[in-house]
């Protein structure tokens, strides 16, 4: 026997494994999208997996529960909702901590030390110990169900974790490059803008993508401070209600099911790179 | 560095007064509260903390979380190290390690319903439309089972619907931590005569144990919080409550703010040492880099 066809033998058990495991891990989702575009009765009378052996045949297939999912029950709104309520989410925190986060690094200022380790501590807490307080608070004000009202709250959640992770990157720039800048005479902002900022790129993308996804498909913040109010609903919200109403209906909720992922998959598969480092990172965030 | 007056409070002002308003006073108000009857009016010292240990329904959810604590941390860590260090030897790697990871980038609650439409249940002589029962009556020839009903299942069945979405996170850490083991070791003990089993246990495990450790302390901080897969999936019936889930009910459904504060504080404490070891940890590793 060749070496070469013996080492490909002995690791045959691998690829069994390896492929099992691949088919294991996708055929769930696979049959979420094929289910969503059967017709009803089918979906309804026959396993989603019975497609297969005539599986180009197209006419097994519509995209009419896409329209009614997106139109009659409101999926639509719910999508326009999720980007007014990720957008601002993603980017008030982000643009707020980085200006802490480049003062607790560059700058030295009475209590800076002790006023880092407290921002870093609230990562531990977790959200339910804020929310009773808040929504009472939100009550008072007006601001439950309405879209300032979570951008605020996703503000308050993300910063902990946003100052922690661009203070740890804007300290390990080297000391030179804001030493030199500011001997040419440039100002603290302009140091911040014109190099802190540039240099962070790959840091800022990993933490926009994190805070991005982390919004988009978050139910318990929306759950809470947007309660009830189907008119300011993000797709989270929206697809676990349709869950307990619309009970059977399977081939309208795998269909809102994949509208709520769509977005996400887009992300995940065109920025992967930012996207695995920004999901690493933010294992620490409570 | 520079000396700056003013400057440095306007660049940290606007963070620290958020984080006052959004995370300190709450915490601090829950912490009250906690210690307070249902409509925070009349002081009853530690009715609702006796309450949340000794309610069957804290009972349950406590139980379950044990139940999450064991199974979910086990399998996710033990299977995202195999599959790391298998993958590493073949040439699909990358597109494999995508296919494990994907689940990472939808909302639980969609996921939530991926599963459920895989354990769907039609009375038996009905044709079964979800993959498991298919399966297991069209198969194996048994009844079909209400899997997130039936109460010796549906617990295994809401944590295998989290492995599925959390095991590629531990092999996508894991992975990198065994790419950076020094590949002479592996070879050199390999040369001395030991098999592929000793390496994993003798080599790679050792090696791997700081990295292991934050993995593990990551899944325990997920399991102590999981929520949105039992709202979604059972909404905590059929014996299947955790404790996050009851906190929602207690403060949305039964408006009794003083035991939902309870178990929030409970939540927290138990949170409160794991993430302080995560984070020392992290930062160690920073400081390594």
């Amino acid at each position: 026997m060749s070496p070469r066809l013996s080492k490909t033998l002995s690791r045959f058990p691998i690829h069994i494994v390896l492929i099992g495991m691949g088919l294991l891990w996708l055929t769930p989702s696979v049959g979420l999208l094929i289910s969503s575009i059967r017709p009803p009765d089918a979906v309804n009378q026959t396993g989603w997996w019975t497609v297969l052996p005539r599986f180009f045949e197209t006419s097994q297939y519509t995209l009419r529960n896409y329209q009614e999912i997106l139109g009659a029950q409101g999926m639509a709104l719910a999508f326009r909702n999720s980007l007014l309520i990720t957008i601002p989410s993603t980017i008030i925190p982000i643009a707020i901590a980085a200006f802490a986060a480049y003062a607790f690094a560059w700058m030295e200022f009475p209590g800076r030390q002790v006023l880092f380790v407290i921002v870093v501590g609230l990562l531990v807490v977790p959200l339910q110990m804020t929310l009773i307080p808040l929504l009472r608070a939100y009550n008072r004000l007006g601001l439950s169900g309405t879209f300032v009202g979570i951008w605020l709250a996703h503000t308050g959640y993300g910063l902990p974790f946003a100052v922690y992770l661009l203070r740890n990157f804007f300290g390990s720039l080297p000391r030179d490059l804001f030493e030199s800048a500011y001997l040419d005479g440039a100002s603290e902002f302009t140091a911040f803008f014109r190099l802190a900022l540039p240099l962070s790129v790959p840091a800022l993308a990993s933490l926009a993508i994190f805070q991005f996804l982390w919004v988009w498909n978050d139910l318990l913040v929306a759950l809470i401070y947007l309660g009830g109010t189907e008119q300011v609903a993000p797709l989270t919200l929206k697809l676990s209600s349709l869950v307990n109403s619309l009970g059977q209906n399977w081939h309208l909720l795998t269909a809102a099911a994949f509208i709520s992922m769509a977005l996400p998959l887009v992300v995940f598969f065109s920025l992967q790179r930012y996207f695995v480092r920004g999901i690493l990172a933010g294992s620490v965030k409570g | 560095m520079r000396k700056g007056g003013l400057m440095p409070w306007l660049y940290v002002g606007p963070t620290l007064l958020i984080l006052a308003a959004y995370l300190v006073y709450p915490t601090l108000t829950t912490l009250y509260l906690s210690f307070f009857d249902k409509r925070s009016e009349n002081f009853t010292g530690l009715d609702n903390y006796v309450w949340t240990f000794t309610s069957k329904a804290m009972r349950t959810a406590f139980r379950n979380n044990l139940l999450w604590l064991v199974l979910f941390t086990a399998l996710t860590v033990s299977l995202g190290l195999v599959l790391a260090v298998l993958a590493d030897r073949v040439r699909y790697e990358s597109p494999f390690k995508s296919v494990i990871f994907l689940p990472m980038a939808i909302s639980f609650v969609g996921a939530g319903v991926i599963w459920k439409f895989v354990y769907a249940y039609r009375p038996a002589g009905k044709p079964q439309i979800g993959l498991l029962n298919a399966l297991w009556s069209g198969w194996l020839g048994q009844e079909p089972i209400g899997w997130l009903v039936n109460r010796s299942t549906n617990n295994l069945a809401l944590i295998i619907a989290g492995v599925w979405i959390w095991t590629g996170f531990c092999m996508v850490i894991l992975s990198a931590a065994y790419k950076g083991i020094p590949k002479e070791l592996l070879e050199a003990a390999r040369v001395d005569g030991a098999n592929e089993w000793q390496v994993f246990w003798k080599i790679i495990i050792p090696t791997m144990k700081p990295t292991l450790a934050v993995v593990t302390t990551t899944m325990i901080i997920n399991v102590l919080k999981v929520f949105d897969i039992v709202y979604v999936m059972t909404n905590g019936d059929y014996g299947t409550e955790v404790i996050a889930n009851r906190m929602y009910k207690e403060m949305f459904h039964f408006r009794h703010f003083g035991r939902a504060s309870a178990i929030a504080v409970i939540l927290l404490l138990a949170i409160v040492p794991v993430m302080a070891a995560n984070i020392r940890r992290f930062q160690e590793q920073e400081a390594i880099r």
